[in-house]
């Protein structure tokens, strides 16, 4: 048989080396070339598992644990492996009916596939958890996942401790090191600040996955893998017996108190009124806590003591002499001839004390919180004939007051302060037009800590500071040390650099300034808080205040104001007390703090003072007009919800004629039977404290 | 004994064997590669018959005894019985129609009880095979002439058509790959080109704009006269010939492939067409879009276009040398539907790497071209032309498979010869490569 056409057998072969060249060339840039496959693999197999360490733990200056975690448990659910459940009997131990069962259900497939454990139930109560772990067996596809969670074993500090959260969103774009929905995240408080030593480091496990998202074992053998490093505990200046009786001493109140070591710029104890149980916000039931706390108008989630902004009142005026003092105006032997106002500018400026005398020299004028010698030392100030410019003057006065750390954030280890205020010329300058001189500021109390000087208790308590350190102070702040630290890694070193702003004032001034301070404590204003065999530096205030209620200007109660610094000679704790609108710095302020520095210092109280606690502790300070902002707020949004819904049961309520009466009323009359319920006030006038009369100031 | 042995042994390529065995071991391995699980016992999983791998490993030894029946037959019979198995082939088909049940979606299967199923479209390869060599090496059959041409293209396309009517597109492609054999025995090469130009301009149709290819069409045209006037001057018929081809390539790319698309094809093929070529298909009634929604409903992972996806993201995952045989995270957890089957490439890609595919599809190549090789060798025509149809079948399921694997070609599911799971493809494989031993081990003798 002839062959035919046998070249045609060499063009068959052609074409099919030609077909295997271009599926090798294809098979290059797929295996070889390209790097997109390899990536996508591995989106497809691997899932990094975060093994999350246990957060780090806060301890009080003595070494006991205020915050700490402990084991809760959630219920997980595998939606696929659910068979012949005993629905009746599950629902009735989880208090659900059948159709939320279901929902929960298909909620979880939904969410993470029918093969994935999805959380049912998290963070059980005790009592469900012992009836659930009895009885998990009878729940094939349900298991009890070990969750750790924070909490306070002195239910205290909750301002300063703050709590953990899940992130939202801003914050995962905030802070770059991969959080994910879901992971928890300090969320204010020292938990915030000092979010990047408590969390320790993640650990990851690379799992592999199939094309159903099941995790079927580890990949590469753990190689890959790194381990969680538990979180660095931290270890706080906070004596948590001091804060606790801080915070017993201002329940029912609404102010701040904060302790401060001069020596260290450690803080002793910080607390804001009203506060919170910080166990409130962990656990179960944390989300309907945390509304409640966040709808309150007194805002207890509000820590007063670094963003409560208050008119310095009489607390300034040691700060006040000491400007003085350095500028030259004033000597320790200048007096005042006043006899109960100071009429040189267009308003006069009151003083409770008349009888002359009372300011015959710069001790006595703070002794006895004389008004008009520290408006005339102010006015001094700034007209001071060395500069002829009141601007000039006015300028370096503010250089002080800022150097003493009011008007700006002084840096306290805690997220969101607030600066308060010292006001410059160019305030002024815009009020007035120009057209001003030392007596607009003065005429309205600039020289009495009014007017617009605004001051947080931190700033008035890290003053005192300054005072008692003759010059030098160290930013406020709560952690001494954090375990594990290295000098290269730490975020304390801020807080360990000594400030020396003020020490070009001289001693002698100080001393003087120191003087007429403990001057107050034992012949002054405030003998109430004297202690027996300590010298304690002091001042009170009484400041003025005026809120905008409903769109008009409503002069409120005088806060309650006291700092002090004891013991003289060496001191160890510096202290600034506000009780809003409670009226004079001696009646509970004083006290408040007197009781502080005696605990600290004595480590005890004497067993006469155990009373004071109790009758200071039950007194109701809280101001009345909040709740008639409560109804207002609380009404509003039931008619918000009755528009929304269409279901005005809850606006009903709010228009009992009866209940509106009692509650719209509270702002000036305190009468109806309603109101007493409510306000429970034991205490409004004080009746059994013997200084009443003596208390001399704005 | 002895002498039986020697008559079976004597004149048979072991080579063809050899690469046999090797491609039949890889193909076992490779779907135990993709169906065992951490655990699996091992042992129990070959002897239980009830994993995969254990099956094909049956399969297999079926092959190799009815590969051994094979080599014991007179290769005459295969000649003097070709008509016949066409004929019983043909017969097959028919019973499908009546007899068929639904399978994914084809209606080509007729099953015995559930154990045992039976593709015609796919058995009648070798019978088409046998058929054509038959007609091909008949004395008078004149090749040159068109009515062989004819008759041989009807025998071809006979069983073509009834697969393309039992929904098995991909299969009845199968059998354009005898025009190859076709070629060889004296087709003209102008309808292996047309063909191929055929493809280019279905697929530019798909492409590209209608108005820019009709007026690439008419650009190549005006050049093709511009080149050709010294010829056109002499010859007319030339100039009409090009008009006549240019009127025809517009037609095509405007009405029948818009027609053959919308009133022809199913439209999954459709959309498996468009993704090969990487192109969203919307289709233009309401009626195949609910259609295609359906498909995709019905069986999720059947999406070509995910599968296609996905076997490329195993593949690529492989890089130069691969993760090792069971460590590949793509085709060990499931995330390629199919892969024992029609994507069973992507185990070997993903395990073995570059390295490994060049390989393995280098065995391929050495069987094609020693087929290649073996059927010049043969004295009979008969024996040619199966060789050559084996080599071409062959050829066309590597090409479309390893194709659409690597997203080179449309989704058709046909298997990978030897390697991809199931018994019917793995015997009839076996089959064709037999009969080509056993008809070798006689090429001095001269078959009609």
């Amino acid at each position: 048989m002839p062959v035919f056409n046998q070249s045609r057998s060499n063009i068959i072969r052609l074409i099919f080396g030609g077909m295997f060249l271009i599926i090798f060339i294809q098979l290059f840039n797929l295996q070889i070339f390209s790097d997109k496959y390899k990536k996508m693999a591995q989106e497809n197999a691997l899932f990094p598992k975060r093994i999350y360490p246990s957060r780090g733990i806060i301890y009080d200056r003595k070494g006991r644990a205020i915050l700490n975690n402990t084991i809760m448990y959630d219920l997980m659910v595998t939606p696929s492996q659910v068979k012949n459940v005993d629905t009746a009997f599950f629902c009735q131990l989880m208090d659900i009916d059948t159709a939320e069962f279901r929902s929960r259900i298909i909620d979880a497939k939904f969410r993470n596939g029918p093969f994935r454990p999805t959380i049912f139930e998290d963070l059980l109560p005790p009592d469900l958890y012992a009836k659930l772990e009895e009885n998990i067996w009878r729940f094939p596809g349900f298991n009890l996942q070990e969750r750790p969670i924070r909490v306070y074993p002195f239910n205290a500090a909750a301002h300063i401790m703050g709590y953990v959260g899940e992130v939202d969103s801003s914050i995962i774009k905030k802070w770059n090191y991969g959080y994910q929905l879901g992971d928890y995240v300090g969320r204010s408080g020292l938990e915030q600040y000092y979010e990047r030593e408590l969390m320790g480091r993640r650990g990851i496990e690379f799992w592999i996955k199939d094309n159903k998202n099941r995790l079927v074992g580890h990949y590469a053998n753990k190689s890959l893998d790194t381990p969680a490093v538990a979180g660095r505990n931290l270890r706080t200046y906070l004596d948590i017996d001091l804060q606790m009786l801080a915070e017993k001493l201002l329940s029912n109140k609404m102010g701040a108190i904060v302790a401060i070591e001069p020596k260290t710029g450690g803080i002793l104890a910080m607390t804001s009124g009203p506060g919170f149980d910080p166990n409130m916000l962990t656990g179960p039931d944390k989300q309907s806590n945390f509304n409640k706390l966040f709808l309150d108008v007194s805002s207890p989630l509000y820590n007063r003591a670094i963003k409560g902004q208050f008119a310095a009142g009489s607390t300034y005026k040691p700060l006040g002499a000491l400007i003085g003092l350095d500028e030259g105006v004033i000597t320790p032997a200048s007096g005042y001839p006043c006899l109960g106002v100071y009429t040189y500018c267009s308003h006069p400026v009151r003083c409770l004390e008349k009888f002359p005398g009372h300011a015959a020299t710069l001790r006595l004028a703070i002794a006895h919180s004389c008004n008009s010698f520290f408006s005339n030392t102010l006015r001094l100030t700034i007209d001071n004939p060395a500069f002829h410019n009141p601007r000039i003057g006015l300028t370096r006065w503010k250089q002080y007051a800022n150097a003493f750390g009011l008007g700006r954030r002084i840096g306290v280890d805690l997220p969101s302060e607030d600066g308060g205020n010292i006001p410059d010329t160019s305030v002024y300058d815009k009020e007035y037009k120009g057209q001003w001189n030392s007596c607009t500021m003065v005429g309205g109390g600039l020289g009495i800590g009014q007017e617009k000087m605004l001051v947080t208790p931190l700033q008035m308590a890290n003053a005192m500071c300054i005072v008692a350190n003759k010059g030098f102070f160290y930013i406020p702040h709560f952690v001494e040390k954090i375990d594990g630290e290295t000098e290269s890694d730490t975020v304390l070193n801020r807080f360990r650099r000594k400030h020396e702003v003020l020490t070009n004032i001289s001693d002698a001034a100080y001393e003087e300034v120191m003087s007429g301070m403990q001057d107050v404590s034992e012949i002054g204003t405030a003998r109430i808080a004297r202690i027996p065999g300590i010298n304690m530096c002091a001042k009170t205030g009484t400041a003025e205040n005026k809120l905008v209620i409903e769109g008009r200007v409503v002069k409120l109660p005088n806060h309650s104001m006291f700092v002090c610094f004891a013991p003289r000679e060496n001191p160890k704790i510096a202290v600034a007390v506000v009780v809003s609108n409670a009226g004079y710095g001696a009646t509970w302020a004083a006290p408040i703090a007197s009781l502080m520095v005696e605990k600290y210092l004595n480590d005890t109280l004497r067993t006469e003072r155990k009373p004071e606690i109790e009758r200071i502790a039950s007194a109701n300070l809280m101001p009345k007009y909040l709740v008639r902002l409560q109804f207002l707020a609380d009404s509003n949004r039931a008619a918000l919800w009755a528009k929304q819904t269409g279901d005005s049961a809850k606006w009903k309520k709010y228009q009992t004629p009866s209940f509106r009466t009692a509650m719209l009323d509270t702002l000036h009359r305190n009468k109806t039977a309603m109101q007493q319920l409510i306000q429970n006030s034991p205490a409004d006038k004080p009746k059994n404290i013997e200084l009443q009369t003596d208390t001399t100031e704005n | 004994m002895n002498n039986k042995n020697s008559a079976i042994t004597k004149g048979t390529d072991k080579s063809l064997i050899w690469l046999w065995l090797i491609l039949c071991l890889i193909g076992i391995m490779s779907i135990f590669a993709a169906t065992y699980r951490d655990g699996d016992n091992v042992l129990q999983g070959f002897i239980s018959l009830k994993t995969d791998y254990s099956r094909q490993t049956l399969y297999f030894l079926l092959g190799g005894v009815i590969g051994i029946f094979i080599l014991l037959t007179d290769s005459k019979f295969f000649t003097a019985t070709a008509n016949l198995w066409y004929a019983f082939g043909i017969l097959l088909l028919l019973l499908v129609f009546p007899f068929h049940s639904r399978v994914k979606g084809t209606e080509s299967i007729i099953r015995f009880g559930n154990a045992f199923q039976l593709q015609p479209a796919d058995l009648c390869k070798v019978f088409v095979n046998l058929a054509l060599a038959k007609y091909l090496s008949r004395v008078d059959t004149d090749f040159s002439k068109a009515r062989s041409q004819i008759i041989a293209t009807i025998i071809v396309l006979t069983p073509a058509a009834f697969s393309i009517m039992q929904k098995e597109t991909g299969l009845a492609l199968v059998y354009f790959s005898f025009f190859l054999v076709m070629f060889r025995e004296g087709l003209s090469p102008f309808v292996l080109i047309i063909g191929f130009s055929f493809a280019v301009l279905v697929v530019a149709t798909l492409l590209l704009e209608p108005n820019t290819l009709a007026l690439i069409l008419t650009g190549i045209a005006v050049a093709a006269i511009y080149i050709l006037r010294k010829q056109i001057k002499r010859r007319r018929n030339i100039l009409f010939l090009i008009i006549g081809i240019w009127f025809f390539c517009v037609g095509v790319q405007r009405f029948v492939v818009p027609f053959a698309f919308d009133h022809v094809l199913q439209p999954y093929q459709v959309k498996r067409i468009f993704d090969a070529i990487g192109k969203d298909y919307v289709p233009k009634n309401a009626e195949a879009a609910l259609e295609i929604e359906n498909s995709g409903k019905k069986k999720g992972s059947n999406n070509s276009n995910y599968n296609v996806k996905q076997s490329k993201i195993a593949i690529g995952s492989g890089g130069v040398v691969g993760k090792g045989l069971l460590s590949g995270t793509q085709t060990r957890y499931d995330f390629v539907p199919e892969q024992r089957t029609d994507f069973i490439f992507c185990t070997i890609g993903e395990g073995f790497g570059f390295a490994g595919s060049v390989v393995f599809l280098g065995i391929y190549l050495i069987l094609l071209m020693r087929i290649v090789t073996i059927a010049e060798r043969q004295r009979s025509v008969f024996s040619r032309c199966y060789a050559y149809g084996v080599a071409s079948v062959f050829f066309f399921h590597i090409a479309i498979n390893v194709g659409f694997t690597i997203g080179l070609a449309p989704v058709i599911g046909i298997p990978l010869p030897f390697v991809s799971y199931g018994g019917t493809s793995l015997l009839t494989f076996t089959t064709m490569l037999f009969i080509l031993v056993r008809l070798d081990a006689d090429r001095q003798m001269v078959l009609r």
